[in-house]
């Protein structure tokens, strides 16, 4: 098929699309006329029900707990996939990561750029580690704090080498907190149906304080363990795409 | 008015498409679907929306303030999560594609064989 049919086999498509469009938007309410109800019903019972003030967690974490598992595992199946996808393949191999020519002229990294990424690195753990602790509370959580978390490793190879980020981030290591967050996700599930209520029930205690970092029961325990597995599956991901970069050549 | 959020939608998504029709390069194409997807967060976001409402975050308003629906903010989150997953992985098979056929090009990659 030549570039000029595509266009049009794709005009055609989308006219038919934006009339489908037109069609389904003729049936909703207007722009700021949410009819509800699930959301209002929620907002009225959310504090009262999990003492979280952060609504968008609680329905994240309580409510909604199991798709978000769904969730957490379509990142962890994507993180195994991106290392299978860039495994070394035949007819290619690895490198050492060291410099082979010593000798040559390799611009170092400027002082601006190392001492920039440095001094951030600090700063965006503890924001990372923030956010994940204050789900129930702010407009925060596990996915927000695990990808902040994962940048403070970028970070690090910025400021230096990539042998330094592997060091940082040794692949077992990461693997092995990886599958902790995503399996203790699932284990506070199962702990729920093991005392014999429905799975992912909220049975920690609440807390006196709503919104407290210390309220909410299993909100606060369950943004955790999603940060992790967030914060790992992020790092794996940038470690297998820059090792494909940097290491892995032709030739065996 | 009352539809603009709605067209902003369609318009994203139009743009989107047509990028990746017509793309000559499998990241600039992945790019593409990645405008595609953005439109649903403009959908879900713009469904959910209650005039006058704030976010809904009870930290520092009171209880039973009007908010906007948390349902779709959620599911926005999911989105979002999905779209970076779905992302790592057409990146690197598009370096598996550039690896094996020594072209980007999603035209030239359709009439390779094997």
């Amino acid at each position: 098929m030549t570039a000029a049919q595509r266009r049009w086999v794709f005009l055609a498509a989308a006219a038919g699309l934006a009339a489908f469009y037109l069609w389904g938007l003729l049936g909703l309410p207007g722009f700021g006329r949410y009819p509800g109800p699930y959301g209002f019903v929620i907002l009225r019972l959310a504090v009262r029900q999990t003492s979280a003030t952060g609504i968008v967690s609680a329905v994240n974490f309580d409510y909604r707990g199991f798709d978000t598992l769904g969730e957490e595992f379509i990142l962890f199946a994507a993180a195994a996939g991106t290392g299978i996808v860039l495994r070394r393949l035949r007819g290619e191999r690895e490198r050492p990561a060291v410099d082979e020519a010593a000798d040559r002229d390799v611009p170092p990294t400027s002082g601006a750029v190392r001492m920039a990424a440095l001094a951030c690195t600090g700063p965006v753990v503890v924001m990372g580690w923030w956010l994940t602790s204050h789900a129930q509370a702010n407009p925060s959580g596990g996915f927000q704090g695990g990808v902040v978390v994962a940048t403070a490793f970028i970070l690090v190879y910025l400021s230096g080498e990539f042998i330094v980020f592997k060091r940082f981030s040794p692949v077992h290591l990461t693997d092995a907190v990886e599958a902790v967050g995503a399996g203790g996700f699932a284990a506070i599930g199962v702990a729920a149906v093991a005392m014999g209520l429905a799975y992912l029930t909220n049975y920690l205690p609440k807390g006196q304080v709503a919104g407290a970092v210390s309220s909410s029961g299993t909100i606060a325990l369950i943004s955790f363990f999603v940060g992790l597995e967030v914060a790992a599956a992020f790092i794996l991901i940038a470690g297998e795409l820059l090792e494909q970069t940097l290491l892995i050549r032709r030739g065996s | 008015m009352q539809y603009f959020p709605f067209v902003v939608v369609a318009w994203i998504l139009g743009v989107g498409l047509y990028g990746v029709v017509t793309s000559r390069h499998l990241v600039h194409q992945i790019i593409c679907l990645i405008v595609v997807q953005s439109s649903t967060y403009v959908l879900l976001l713009g469904v959910g929306y209650v005039t006058g409402a704030v976010a809904p975050y009870y930290f520092d308003v009171p209880v039973h303030t009007p908010a906007v629906d948390p349902v779709v903010q959620a599911l926005a989150l999911t989105d979002v999560v999905v779209e970076a997953a779905v992302t790592a992985l057409l990146l690197s098979f598009a370096v598996q594609a550039h690896k094996r056929f020594g072209t980007l090009d999603p035209q030239e990659l359709a009439s390779l064989k094997g």
